[in-house]
């Protein structure tokens, strides 16, 4: 080829500026990415297809399972056996029955476990097949109990605090193929990939608007999402081995974030691209 | 059975705004599930709104319109109390009707 280096280097510039010219002429600047689902949102109002998950966890927490209890009257969620009203808002937390710090998911599991439930099943297809499972609708109906309840995570359990500790390491570590960690994506403000807005997470702001609103109804997907898919999500993003489901890793991250979004108002299951 | 829609309906003035949402999967038929296999088409084709009986809206859908749709209309006449209804029929013959009194 008689192109030069120099000659790629003028062409390039060319397609830079093509491509720069026609961004700017369409207004995708950096910060005005997100706006259409912002707007998106406002169409929809209070109306949130998430809805219907809602109605089905419901029906579901009070339906009796295969022993013949319901989860109503066999479930803590950690202010005690049925109490639903703002006990997402301080998980992850402690559990002495199991000895270990879960965060909603991996305790519905454990409460559906004991009623007899098929858990190894609904655990091995949460991030797969795209449909509803009951995982998606149980945690979208005990989400939207806490919804108006500021986040509040105790921390007072030395287990709590070790996961808080380990979630916090993982977040910076880097690893895979890129060499990222969730803080290259996720710790500085107003940078974006493709469209979608990159969430600041190192910051309490940050932290709160992103986890006080998910579990979430991903129009793309048109499904509920838990919080624990996202993070598998990223970690697939992040070139990570596939996260486990219920793993002391999961749960770590989401007490880092969780304890980060202190204070923010709970206002999901919300509404994501 | 589908689940039941979820209808607002609010006077605001002489304009009554209603809201819905649909429960409804609107299978495209060109998407392929886990097992490789096309999942069949299934979608609303038709929607038609009533205020006490009289259409206000009767609109033609198709496989374009995403899952669990999102309707919101306004029109002018009606008033409280009232009651707005909405049907919608699909591609397999389904249909449904739900009913809310403007508030
Ligand atoms: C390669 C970049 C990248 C890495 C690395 C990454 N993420 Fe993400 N993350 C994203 C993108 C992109 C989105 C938004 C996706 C969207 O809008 O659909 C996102 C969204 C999120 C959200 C939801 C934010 C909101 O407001 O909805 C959380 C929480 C999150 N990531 C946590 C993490 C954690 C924890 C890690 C580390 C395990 C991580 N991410 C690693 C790119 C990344």
């Amino acid at each position: 080829m008689a192109i030069g280096n120099r000659g790629w280097a003028l062409w390039l510039s060319a397609l830079l500026a093509i491509a720069g010219g026609s961004l700017a002429a369409i207004g995708w600047s950096q910060d005005s990415a997100q706006d259409p689902v912002a707007e998106y949102r406002a169409m929809m109002g209070d109306d949130n297809p998430a809805v219907f998950a809602e109605d089905r966890g419901k029906e579901l927490w009070n339906t009796a399972q295969a022993g013949g209890k319901t989860l109503a009257a066999t479930c803590d969620l950690g202010l005690g056996v049925g109490k639903t009203r703002g006990a997402y808002a301080a998980l992850p937390r402690y559990f002495k029955d199991t000895g270990k710090v879960q965060d909603l998911e991996a305790r519905v599991v454990t409460c559906l476990s004991r009623l007899g439930a098929d858990t190894a099943t609904l655990v091995g297809k949460r991030f797969g097949d795209g449909s509803e499972s009951e995982l998606e609708s149980l945690t979208a109906y005990l989400v939207e109990q806490s919804r108006g309840v500021p986040m509040a995570v105790a921390l007072s359990h030395p287990q709590e605090r070790k996961a808080y500790d380990l979630g916090k390491a993982i977040f910076y570590y880097r690893a895979g193929t890129h060499d990222f960690s969730c803080a290259t994506c996720h710790s500085q403000a107003g940078k974006r990939i493709r469209l979608q807005m990159l969430p600041d997470l190192a910051t309490p702001e940050g932290a709160r608007a992103a986890y006080t609103t998910w579990p979430a109804y991903r129009i793309s997907q048109g499904e509920v999402r838990t919080m624990e898919w996202r993070l598998a999500d990223c970690f697939r993003q992040q070139r990570l081995p596939e996260l486990e489901y219920g793993s002391p890793a999961a749960v770590a991250l989401t007490m880092f974030l969780a304890k980060s979004a202190d204070g923010g108002v709970l206002a999901a299951p919300g509404l994501k691209r | 059975m589908a689940d039941p829609m979820k209808i607002r309906a609010a006077l605001n003035g002489d304009v009554v705004e209603v809201k819905a949402l649909m429960a409804h999967p609107m299978e495209t038929g060109l998407r392929k599930g886990s097992d490789g296999k096309l999942v069949p088409a299934h979608y609303i084709e038709t929607v038609k709104v009533a205020c006490n009986g009289r259409e206000v809206l009767s609109a033609d859908w198709g496989p374009a319109v995403s899952k669990n749709p999102f309707l919101a209309l306004r029109f002018k006449g009606g008033k409280a109390g009232d009651k707005v209804s909405i049907t919608w029929t699909d591609s397999a013959g389904e249909s449904r009707t739900d009913e809310v009194a403007i508030g």
